[in-house]
């Protein structure tokens, strides 16, 4: 039997949808633009594995669902949730050091039906709680304010630490960083903010750092120390960038991914192909869109109608940028190693689910940008 | 809406604020933007400026040279009798990295194949000078049942693997082991001698006699195959090669059937003989008894086999022909005769008077015969047919220590002689200086006279003898005794020369004197009294020889003998020297036999049956 009525209704709504989408059609081809060129680059960098493909791609089209689901709900709610979404986050980081799994490092949650790793709910529920504890106070905000957010910030980057996963919780605080930002902390507040992260990076390497850590900014300072250990990521990363000069060895064309010197070159590494299979030409292009990106967020959060929406869509926008940043930094080795992926090229999946919800939100509140609509 | 709270609060502006947020949106774009622009000139930097530096190193990464062994030259006698050849044989190999536990494969292996403790020392060894890529060779010729065997249980031993090479094969056994030697697996003391690159596909090297000494022409030039490689090091394709370049082939101046009817004349005794052509210095035959069977060693011997050749009794490993120092006896008389003529010290008819005794003017000590009572009055022919020591005795005193030495030198004692196959001991030729060198003590008189029948300090190597004993039949035209006689650089190819031997001095001497050293000798093998005339008896062809017994034997000629720790077992030794046919020498032959207990007896048959070898069955037509 086929229920007519449901049928009929979901043809209404969708005609009312494609008549009105809530989104914001030039960002949304910007974000399928990068999510396809992810796949044409993942084909290539898996050795030409269409399952792999096939998976990241329902990975996307999940994502890009989130997107749309998240798009037709008032940023209101979020904000009335957001409380509630920032203490579950908590919870899921402290279960996560408990019950979590990985190698050597507690990142991954079994839920029998998924895994996920909770530091990419962190990604989000980090800015927005920082946003809803600013919006209804007057800004810039008092110092009052700013070590209430220090402490929003500090309890689940500390957890995420403990993973430990430095990149991440660097990622997730920024994001939060941006929040006070934008929210018109004074130049002369940041600046004396960013001296003291300066100055902190000694005791940092001195009594907190990892092992690992220090090796990897060694690494970074020098890979030719040792190239066939720690330093041969970041060599046989720039080799590949760097032979693939302006126009690239084509698509299909990397030898360095193809035959296994670049070390996960469908992950972490997979902007690396991209580099060495297009060449500078696609670099620039591809960042051009990442910036415009960044730049459409910025234009939607500007627009936004209250003072949470548009926090929340800067922040959103601003760390997408840390991650082209960081990844893109890592690749070509002006930035030490961490595990932090290309937004929507590299192959995993919590990530692009996570980064198109937080669209989903931008979406969402472009949408909901006038009083009333 | 305005808060009109007691002032805890500011108040709060949404136009402002609104307007704050967007200065802070643009400031942040800007910075962004920014930061993009250094990112791009990051790549720029990379992929512009430094392109062809990177291009090289991304072509380094995936292109790898694979080495291709060339095939080593083959080793033939004079008649075209392969002496060394190379054979298809299988071994096993493993690849460390795409085996993962290493150590466990290797148990799990050894119930399949068997491995030994050598294999496993060798295979470690070779591991730590190999990329964990390689292929390193765990186990040689394989027998057809283990290739079989392993051929079923492959499946479970991925990384390891069973391939085909070209070994070394030498089908006449134990009867050249010591002249042609045996190639061996490469250890860490070869890697100090030997150029790397050379050797990057061969697993083998020359480690004794003409394999070591001719090594660099056997061995080839290694070809490449340029290969595109993944990160592991495994080969994806082919994109050029070139060839590998075959090792030289040697022909030998050997004679095969020479050289087995010499080791058959030794029936199991020990000792060593050399034959050599007096007219161009050709080693015919170079015998060294006991021996061992040279292929044991090509892929590896066991520790146990290996102990027991190198320190058994008769120490079938030690090259008696190049590296035994025997004192000459008796086979040095010819020499100091044709000395005492040449000088005018003597005259071939002149006699002395052998009563049994000799004696220094004002010395009490006394020199004597073999024969009591002694020999009567002898000339040369009869001094050297009955070997009457006290004709010697005088002559070496008349001559002197100082004029005996040079004579002698000429002749080749005293130094090696260039044979190319090892580094010869020199051997001691007596000598005022020497004797002053060595023990820092003057020379005595008595010690011009035992040396006058090769006793004393003299020491000499079966080469070296048999090189004197040519230069004599040859009648001072000196040759360097040598084996190689040709190199070609294929079956087809023409013969390429050799390397030129320096030339020796010519000997000068009237005709006369050589002909009366020649009578001599050749009535110690055709005359009445002659002391190996036994064995001179149905000779078609004249035969000029002489005998020698030897006191006392030296392990090297060194000069760190000891007599009084010398074993038994070393002393007395046989010597015969021969050379025929008298008139006009083919072949010069020097003989020793250990503890045969007198020249004449033991060794002067084994140089007859050498000497019949070459000059009745040789001559029918060459070799099959």
């Amino acid at each position: 039997m086929i229920d007519f009525d449901l049928m009929a209704r979901l043809e209404r709504g969708l005609a009312r949808w494609l008549k009105r989408p809530r989104v914001d059609l030039a960002l949304l081809a910007a974000l399928l633009a990068v999510a396809a060129t992810g796949l044409v680059v993942l084909y290539s960098a898996s050795a030409e594995a269409p399952a792999q493909v096939f998976n990241q791609g329902l990975r996307l089209a999940l994502g890009f669902a989130v997107l749309f689901v998240f798009a037709r709900i008032a940023p209101t709610v979020f904000r009335t949730w957001t409380p509630w979404f920032y203490a579950f986050t908590v919870l899921l980081l402290v279960a996560v050091l408990v019950f979590g799994e990985g190698r050597g490092a507690h990142r991954w949650l079994d839920l029998q039906v998924v895994r996920f790793q909770p530091s990419e709910f962190a990604k989000l529920a980090l800015p927005m709680m920082v946003a809803w504890y600013l919006h209804d106070r007057p800004l810039q905000p008092s110092w009052r304010d700013l070590a209430a957010c220090a402490l929003i910030l500090a309890v689940p980057a500390a957890l995420i630490v403990k993973q430990p996963d430095l990149g991440t919780a660097l990622l997730v605080a920024a994001s939060g960083v941006f929040v006070i930002f934008l929210a018109g902390m004074s130049w002369r507040r940041i600046l004396f903010l960013a001296a003291c992260g300066v100055a902190a990076v000694p005791l940092w390497w001195q009594f907190v750092a990892h092992e690992y850590q220090r090796n990897r900014v060694r690494m970074f300072l020098n890979p030719e120390a040792d190239p066939l250990g720690n330093g041969w990521n970041i060599i046989q990363s720039q080799i590949a960038v760097g032979s693939g000069g302006v126009s690239g060895k084509g698509w299909l064309g990397s030898t360095q991914a193809r035959l296994d010197f670049l070390p996960e070159h469908t992950t972490d590494f997979i902007f690396a192909v991209f580099s060495e299979e297009f060449g500078l030409i696609g670099v620039v292009a591809i960042i051009a869109v990442y910036l415009f990106i960044i730049g459409r967020g910025l234009w939607i959060a500007a627009g936004a109608r209250d003072t949470y929406s548009r926090l929340l869509a800067g922040s959103i926008s601003m760390t997408f940028f840390v991650y082209v940043m960081v990844n893109g930094g890592m690749i070509a080795g002006l930035m030490p190693v961490v595990g932090v992926p290309m937004p929507l090229i590299s192959y995993g999946g919590t990530s692009a689910v996570s980064l198109l919800a937080g669209f989903g939100i931008l979406m969402s509140i472009h949408a909901h940008r006038l009083r009333g609509r | 809406m305005i808060d009109f709270g007691p002032g805890r609060r500011a108040v709060k502006d949404p136009m402002q604020e609104a307007n704050l947020f967007r200065g802070r949106a643009a400031a942040g774009f800007l910075i962004i933007a920014a930061c993009l622009l250094v990112l791009v000139g990051r790549y720029v930097w990379l992929q512009v400026l430094r392109h062809d530096e990177f291009s090289g190193r991304a072509d380094e990464n995936r292109i790898k040279l694979r080495p291709l062994p060339p095939s080593r030259g083959l080793i033939y006698d004079r008649n075209g009798v392969l002496l060394a050849e190379n054979i298809l044989d299988y071994r096993l190999e493993l690849v460390p990295e795409q085996v993962g536990d290493v150590d466990a494969t290797l148990e799990q292996l050894g119930r399949v194949i068997a491995i030994s403790a050598d294999d496993r020392e060798q295979f470690e060894t070779l591991r730590k000078v190999k990329r964990r890529f390689h292929n390193i060779p765990l186990r040689y010729a394989l027998e057809e049942s283990e290739v079989a065997r392993f051929a079923l249980e492959r499946h479970r031993f991925p990384g390891v693997e069973v391939v085909p090479y070209l070994t070394r094969y030498y089908p006449q056994g134990a009867d050249f082991a010591h002249v042609v030697g045996y190639v061996s697996r490469i250890d860490s003391e070869d890697r100090e001698r030997m150029e790397d690159a050379r050797y990057s596909a061969t697993t083998h090297i020359g480690k004794t006699g003409i394999e070591r000494y001719y090594e660099n022409q056997l061995l080839g030039d290694v070809g490449y195959e340029r290969v595109e490689t993944n990160a592991e090091g495994r080969a994806l394709r082919v994109l050029g090669r070139v060839p590998s370049k075959p090792g030289r082939h040697l022909h030998l101046s050997l004679d095969a059937n020479l050289q087995r009817a010499t080791v058959a004349a030794f029936a199991g005794r020990a000792g060593a003989a050399v034959a050599i052509d007096p007219r161009n210095g050709e080693v015919l035959a170079m015998v060294s008894q006991p021996a061992f069977d040279p292929n044991l060693f090509v892929n590896g011997i066991s520790r146990r086999d290996y102990a027991a050749l190198l320190h058994g009794e008769q120490r079938p490993l030690y090259n008696r022909a190049v590296l035994g120092g025997y004192e000459p006896g008796s086979t040095i008389k010819p020499f100091i005769g044709f000395m005492g003529l040449k000088l005018g010290v003597r005259a071939a008819t002149d006699t002395v008077w052998s009563s049994g005794e000799f004696r220094l003017p004002g010395q009490d000590a006394v020199w004597r015969d073999w024969k009591k009572g002694g020999h009567g009055r002898v000339d040369l022919r009869e001094a050297l047919a009955q070997s009457v020591n006290t004709y010697f005795y005088g002559l070496a005193v008349e001559v002197g220590i100082d004029r005996l030495e040079p004579e002698m030198r000429a002749f080749g004692f005293g130094a090696p002689t260039g044979l190319d196959l090892t580094r010869e001991p020199t051997g001691v030729l007596p000598s005022r200086s020497w004797k002053q060198q060595r023990f820092g003590r003057t020379w005595y008189p008595g010690e011009t006279v035992i040396a006058g029948i090769g006793q004393g300090y003299w020491v000499v190597t079966p080469v070296q003898l048999a090189h004197a004993l040519a230069t004599l039949a040859a009648r001072g035209a000196a040759q360097r005794p040598h084996l190689l006689l040709s190199m070609q650089s294929g079956i087809d190819a023409p013969p390429e020369a050799v390397p030129a031997l320096s030339p020796l001095p010519r000997i000068e001497a009237p005709d006369a004197v050589w002909d009366a050293v020649r009578e001599g000798m050749e009535a110690v093998m055709h005359s009445p009294t002659g002391t190996a005339r036994a064995f001179g008896i149905g000779a078609p062809y004249r035969i000029a020889g002489k005998s020698g017994t030897a006191q006392r034997a030296r392990r090297r000629g060194n000069q760190e003998y000891n007599e009084n720790t010398t074993p038994e077992h070393l002393r007395h030794q046989a010597l015969f020297v021969a050379f025929a046919p008298a008139q006009a020498p083919t072949i010069a032959v020097a003989v020793v036999v250990e503890h045969g207990s007198s020249g004449s007896k033991a060794a002067a048959p084994v140089a007859r049956a050498i000497l019949d070898a070459d000059l009745l069955q040789a001559t029918p037509g060459p070799a099959p």
